[in-house]
């Protein structure tokens, strides 16, 4: 029906490869006359998890709006590696092709799940749009596909017909988390995923998480203000503070042994329970 | 033995034939003079000239009389009218600066320069229906005309001159695209929303501006200035290259001052909204210019969250000849389409559910048509 | 003759206009081109789109049909045929065959379209994915990236529901493997008539102000699923008049028992059925 070609939803990423998949240089973007983050560098390698953690105000959510093709920077770039091995600049390819890229390459988890499902279709056709955005055709299919997916998640695929509002806030989640994962992106970008869930609620999802990422090979970006979030789920870490990146590295590294003053103030200030 | 339903064109004419007669009325009735109407229903001839779009007091009266007094039947007789005009010119904006005034009056000052002038205003009169006026006298001699009162200075330009408020909008020189000749485009320029605005339904704009002062996007109105005007419209002739008075017009203006903004790189000032009618239709220009204002949320960085803020919702749904025209399509047979959902209607409630399409016949290839 | 109005009451330049946008529309099948809609003389919501289209085609030396529920003589379809014999004077039939300009409103004919005709349209929502987004903004949007993904979300529902795609007339399309389109509220039945049709369609929506086209010969395919592929209506039973059992039906109250009799929907197809039969 359109230009597009269906997707192989199960493709392995590129795990392994020579290239990063993803080089942010020097990235910058102001409000007004507010600077919201400033010259951000990093790379980001096929399965690797970033956090990127800071107080509020401290730019993640801007970066993450930017590095996941919301919100077009002022300046700096953002390079990704495209499936077939070539490299395209993110904010420099049409914006049909970007389009494309965020429905079937990568994935975007918003803290509130009724950002990132619509409420007024059931869970099913929730999880199952993307697959008919890129394609997929065959109903039956396309059932079988999402209770797959709903079975991974933990969530019940008997309520496949349900619709969203009458699930509990963690079960949302995770159909917002199969939603993005239905045709196999390669990489997440995750706003606060848990915040505001009950905190074994939280402790079970993050769990679920990692498990996943390790089993799909999932590149992610990791938004947080919770460092026991990030040292479960990253590999590496990035302090923002002001709109500058303060520290990056390591996540253990950096968490047990930080370099930056406001780093170090970050970390004693966690509550020891 | 059924005999399919025939004479469509017949009871077409006698619909027409009846129409005529409950237009009259009683005969033994005397039949309403244009002159009357324009006259005595003046503000019903200055709302249908305001949304019908054209300035001429007998063909609204017309209009009106045609109409059987509804006036939105009438508005389009005239709109339909319109589309039949030739374009001889392009006026000049009219300055309402320069205008003689009819009525002026300012809530944001106790006295102006000018004074506040009520003119004929229905403001304080009490609501008590007046058994006089059952009596009808004949026309009677003429009354002398008093002078209007002399133009005066515009209330909000004290505050301009101490650039406490915005400045309004310089005239660029640049022709604001016509409603009329092309369908809008998101988002719309201010020039055409205020187009779609003037034209639109008084109704549902008294709804949305009385929603904003609800709380449904409030932005703290004051009535800085309105006043109904007589303004000359002036062409310049290609062959003269001056302008030429062609006419006199009535136009009644409001100008709100809304709440003040300000940003890192502007002082705060008191922000506009702006309405404008043909003849006294003054609700409807008060109505305008808070709905204006409404719509210029998203330029002056309020969030949009009311329906009045809403843009697409308010333009495209402020034309009451469209909005009358859908509505009432629905009397319009809709029998086929009827037919068809009954049809689904019954298989689902048979319970058939449809593994494969086995209820329906298969979709016919061309070649079987 | 025309009583001061200009021929087909729409002026030079208006025709002109339309005819532009006519021509974006052949250009892109399937695809909703703005047009500046004049107010007409009949209400908005009535056929102004049509009307206007049909103005800006129609030539002295043409025969226009008008019908309405697919019948001639339906009142709506009376005053339009009315509005141009006054203001065009042109021939008008109620032969189907005979026409060479058929304005509609909600069917196409039973009786196959040659090259040399044009069907026109009357369309109250042109935007296929209005009720499922209805900011203008953002379904051109969708249309520009070919994103329908809601069209599909919403047929999948429907069967998630009821077991079947739920839709019974203004079934959307895919015009030319590009544009999803609505085809103006025809029975789901009619369809299949759309798809490379011999004749010209021309969609005409005066309220929304929109024109599109199929040209002749074009791809249209209704959507569907593999599993639940796209089907017509059928009737247990044929026409009460003429006998036809590949007809649309309407479905006719006779009585106040329940009583019911089904009788061809398009009335020029049952009317040639039965002269057929009955030579006179």
């Amino acid at each position: 029906m359109t230009a597009l070609a269906a997707r192989d939803v199960r493709a392995v990423p590129n795990a392994g490869s020579a290239s990063p998949l993803l080089v942010v240089e020097a990235l910058t973007k102001a409000f007004g006359g507010q600077i919201a983050c400033r010259d951000v560098t990093f790379e980001l390698w096929p399965g690797e998890i970033l956090a990127v953690v800071g107080e509020s105000g401290a730019g993640k959510t801007t970066l993450l709006k930017c590095l996941s093709g919301q919100l077009e920077p002022d300046s700096g770039r953002i390079a990704l590696t495209r499936r077939d091995g070539s490299v395209a600049e993110l904010y420099g390819i049409a914006e049909s092709e970007r389009r494309r890229l965020m429905r079937t390459d990568w994935g975007i988890i918003h803290q509130n799940p009724r950002d990132g499902l619509r409420f007024g279709v059931s869970v099913g056709a929730n999880v199952g749009e993307r697959l008919m955005a890129v394609g997929a055709r065959h109903y039956g299919e396309i059932r079988r596909t999402v209770s797959e997916w709903l079975e991974r998640l933990e969530v019940d695929p008997a309520r496949m017909d349900a619709l969203p509002a009458t699930f509990s806030g963690g079960m949302q989640q995770r159909v917002q988390i199969a939603r993005n994962l239905v045709t196999g992106p390669r990489l997440v970008f995750m706003d606060e995923p848990t915040g505001g869930l009950d905190v074994s609620v939280q402790a079970r999802l993050l769990d679920l998480l990692r498990s996943l990422a390790g089993e799909l090979g999932l590149a992610g970006v990791l938004v947080t203000h919770d460092l026991a979030v990030a040292r479960l789920l990253a590999d590496r870490l990035m302090v923002m503070r002001g709109g500058e990146v303060v520290e990056l590295g390591l996540v253990d590294q950096v968490l047990d042994d930080p370099q930056h003053a406001y780093t170090q103030l970050l970390v004693s200030s966690v509550l020891q329970i | 033995m059924y005999v399919a339903v025939k004479g469509g064109e017949k009871a077409i004419d006698a619909a027409h034939r009846l129409l005529a007669k409950n237009r009259r009325g009683d005969p033994m009735v005397p039949e309403l003079a244009l002159d009357q109407i324009s006259q005595q229903l003046s503000l019903a001839v200055d709302r249908v000239m305001t949304e019908g779009s054209i300035y001429d007091r007998e063909l609204a009266a017309l209009a009106i009389k045609q109409a059987r007094g509804d006036l939105i039947e009438a508005i389009f007789l005239l709109r339909a009218y319109r589309t039949t005009l030739p374009r001889l010119a392009e006026s000049l904006p009219i300055d309402t600066g320069a205008a003689f005034l009819r009525r002026r009056i300012s809530a944001t000052f106790k006295d102006v320069p000018g004074g506040q002038v009520l003119g004929g205003t229905f403001d304080y009169t009490h609501r008590l229906l007046d058994f006089d006026l059952a009596a009808t006298s004949g026309a009677d001699r003429p009354v002398e005309a008093a002078d209007l009162p002399p133009p005066a200075p515009r209330v909000l330009d004290a505050l301009n001159a101490e650039d406490l408020i915005e400045r309004a909008p310089v005239d660029r020189g640049i022709a604001p695209p016509d409603l009329t000749r092309q369908p809008v485009e998101f988002p719309a320029a201010r020039a055409l929303r205020l187009q779609n605005l003037a034209r639109g339904d008084e109704g549902f704009l008294l709804g949305l501006g009385y929603s904003t002062q609800r709380g449904y996007g409030h932005n703290h109105p004051f009535a800085g200035e309105i006043r109904a005007a007589e303004v000359v419209v002036e062409i310049v002739p290609e062959e003269l290259g001056f302008p030429v008075a062609i006419g006199e017009i009535t136009v009644t203006e409001c100008e709100m001052v809304n709440q003040f903004k300000g940003s890192p790189t502007e002082p705060a000032r008191f922000t506009r909204g702006y309405g404008l009618v043909f003849g006294e239709c003054e609700r409807k220009a008060m109505a305008m210019a808070l709905v204006d204002r409404a719509l210029r949320a998203p330029e002056l960085g309020e969030e949009v969250a009311a329906p009045a803020q809403d843009e697409e919702f308010v333009l495209y749904h402020s034309d009451n000849v469209e909005a009358s025209g859908f509505v009432q399509h629905l009397k319009l047979p809709h029998y086929v389409d009827f037919q068809a959902e009954l049809n689904v209607l019954r298989k689902i409630r048979a319970g058939t559910a449809d593994p494969g399409g086995a209820e329906d016949s298969p979709a016919m290839t061309e070649a079987a048509k | 003759m025309t009583g001061g109005y200009n021929f087909a009451y729409l002026d030079e330049q208006t025709k002109r206009m339309i005819r532009r946008a006519l021509l974006k529309a052949v250009a892109l099948p399937g695809y909703q081109v703005p047009f500046g809609s004049r107010e007409m003389p009949l209400p908005y919501g009535w056929g102004t789109g049509g009307i206007q289209v049909t103005a800006s085609i129609i030539g002295a030396d043409d025969t226009l049909k008008v019908i309405d529920q697919g019948a001639d003589d339906t009142t709506n379809a009376v005053s339009i045929r009315r509005f141009f014999a006054k203001t065009a004077g042109v021939a008008t039939t109620e032969q189907t065959g005979a026409a060479t300009i058929i304005q509609t409103r909600h069917r196409i004919p039973e009786t196959k379209l040659r090259d040399d005709q044009i069907m026109v349209f009357q369309v109250p929502i042109p935007e296929p994915l209005r009720w499922l987004e209805p900011r203008e903004a953002e379904t051109r949007r969708m249309h520009a990236y070919a994103d329908y993904a809601v069209m599909h979300v919403r047929l999948y529902e429907d069967v998630a529901r009821y077991g079947r795609i739920a839709t019974a007339y203004d079934y959307p399309v895919v015009v030319n493997g590009r544009y999803l389109m609505r085809p103006s509220p025809i029975p789901k039945f009619d369809n299949p008539k759309l798809d490379r049709s011999p004749a010209l369609m021309l969609f005409g929506a005066g309220r929304e102000k929109r024109i599109y086209a199929v040209p002749p010969y074009t791809p249209v395919k209704s959507l569907d699923f593999d599993d639940h592929p796209f089907t017509v209506e059928s009737w247990d039973r044929s026409c009460a008049l003429c006998g036809a059992d590949d007809s649309f039906l309407d479905e006719v109250i006779v009585d106040d028992r329940g009583g019911r009799m089904f009788v061809c929907s398009d009335t020029d197809h049952c009317r040639g059925r039965r002269d057929a039969e009955q030579p006179a």
